[in-house]
């Protein structure tokens, strides 16, 4: 019997099968029963019941990309808060006062962005 | 028995759960938006409407399957996946009692945050593959709305961690036997269910998805069962995050009389009525206050949340005096976003 460390990851990777497995008897029960009457109307994408112009390719405004460095940003130092979390008690007050001068120092970017506009929706 | 057909049963026995409760909720949420709204909701189908959602599945299946001539096939086609799979992945770690969970893991929470993340990619996948404007329109807005309200929700959890230092779901239920979280981090709390709205793309967050916008956003081109799996993922959705909700807030199954499994699904319920309540009250946001209220308020509320904590179990505070700086700082939250200005109208 292998130990619990893999027991509990393949059932996650049972999960994820019998998950798919789902999704995918869901389609071939729908593929079986419901009708095929393709025409080259249906497989028109949808604009408003007009015919669409152009392809789907539009300009995604520069904003987007903003928040999302932002948020690498903010994401990485979760990554770095959980095992500290755990931890910070019994490391005694000076891990904790680290941790507060290294969120300090990333609300000092926030605040930055916040400062330059980045935040701003517009 | 083996622990190979142990773990299968389990999540099986899980997937059927979770089937019959969406069923069930998706009654549960037409009937009770429908009183809410003084209208019956629906009535024909069965006493009280109750056959409603299966009769709707069962169409669903029946659909004919639809794909635009131009859309990126494996996009298109693999989508329902990447958005179902890491929603269900979520229970395989969310414990309903000590014993009813099927794999209790060490880094439980850390591992919840970790697939819960995923599924935002099948929602991309969907809006770019459809070939679609107002589909690529809504996946860009749901990205920039899941990633932004992420944030909070993840550092609203952090602060359960530091409380309990655990990852482990059941060692921070057990935790809460006599006080659950709730009334130590009412601020974790409001935060937390919050961000989960948003992430659940539920009103007031349901920018992505707006019909009278971007008529219904990335999955405006699926019909039929493709259609009806991101349903189903996002009433899946639900019940997982009111389900993380109840254990590490309000405490599981821990509290007395009601068998523990009977305990978690009165709280995980109760939280899904209020979501619902939510929405059948709340009007939808503009996205320019949406994102304002992730970065301007809630971000560095959630740090708030997690000093106070974090000073509260290094030096020992009586419990009554977080509690009370915190349900403060929730009423300061409520405060300003009571007067919170719109942003500039242009």
């Amino acid at each position: 019997m292998p130990g619990e460390y893999a027991i509990n990851y393949t059932a996650v990777l049972v999960a994820a099968g019998l998950g798919g497995g789902l999704v995918a008897f869901l389609f071939i029960i729908s593929y079986l029963l419901a009708p095929h009457h393709y025409s080259e109307e249906k497989a028109i994408s949808y604009e408003c019941g007009m015919l669409p112009m152009g392809r789907f390719w539009s300009q995604i405004h520069v904003r987007y990309y903003i928040f999302a460095i932002l948020f690498m940003i903010f994401d990485v130092e979760t990554v770095f808060l959980y095992p500290w979390a755990v931890t910070f008690v019994s490391l005694g007050p000076a891990a904790f006062f680290e941790m507060v001068i290294f969120i300090l120092v990333l609300l000092f970017g926030l605040a930055y962005a916040w400062k330059k506009g980045a935040l701003a929706w517009r | 028995m083996p622990w190979y057909v142990d773990i299968t049963a389990r999540v099986g026995a899980m997937l059927i759960f979770l089937i019959l409760t969406v069923l069930a909720l998706v009654w549960l949420e037409r009937k009770f938006a429908g009183r809410i709204q003084m209208r019956l909701g629906p009535m024909r189908t069965g006493y009280q409407g109750l056959l409603q959602s299966l009769a709707d599945a069962v169409k669903l299946l029946l659909k004919e399957d639809l794909r635009p001539a131009n859309a990126d096939r494996w996009a298109f086609q693999m989508a329902p996946f990447v958005v179902f799979v890491p929603i269900f992945l979520i229970f395989v770690t969310i414990p309903f009692s000590r014993e009813l969970v099927i794999r209790n893991l060490d880094m439980g929470l850390f591992y919840i945050i970790a697939v819960s993340g995923l599924s935002i990619v099948g929602i991309v996948m969907a809006g770019w593959g459809s070939d679609n404007k107002y589909a690529l329109l809504g996946a860009v807005r749901s990205a920039a709305q899941m990633i932004s309200y992420e944030l909070p929700l993840v550092l609203a959890l952090l602060g359960i961690a530091m409380q309990a230092s655990s990852l482990n779901l059941v060692t921070i239920v057990e935790q809460q036997r006599f006080l659950p979280n709730l009334f130590m981090q009412p601020l974790g709390f409001t935060l937390f269910m919050v961000a989960a709205l948003a992430e659940l793309h539920r009103s007031p967050f349901d920018i992505p998805v707006a019909e009278s916008e971007v008529v219904g956003g990335p999955f405006i081109e699926y019909s039929g069962i493709r259609w009806g799996i991101f349903y189903l993922s996002e009433y899946v959705n639900l019940v997982a995050v009111a389900a993380l909700a109840s254990l590490v807030f309000l405490g599981g199954w821990e509290w007395p009389l009601l068998p523990p499994a009977a305990w978690f699904l009165v709280k995980t319920f109760a939280l899904i009525m209020v979501i619902m309540w939510v929405r059948a009250t709340l009007p939808r946001l503009r996205i320019d206050q949406l994102m304002d209220f992730a970065w301007k308020i809630l971000l560095p509320l959630a740090f708030v949340n997690i000093f106070i904590v974090g000073l509260y179990r290094l030096y020992q505070w009586p419990t009554w005096t977080v509690s009370l700086i915190s349900l403060a700082m929730a009423i300061v939250a409520a405060a300003t976003v009571y007067h919170f200005p719109g942003g500039e109208r242009r």
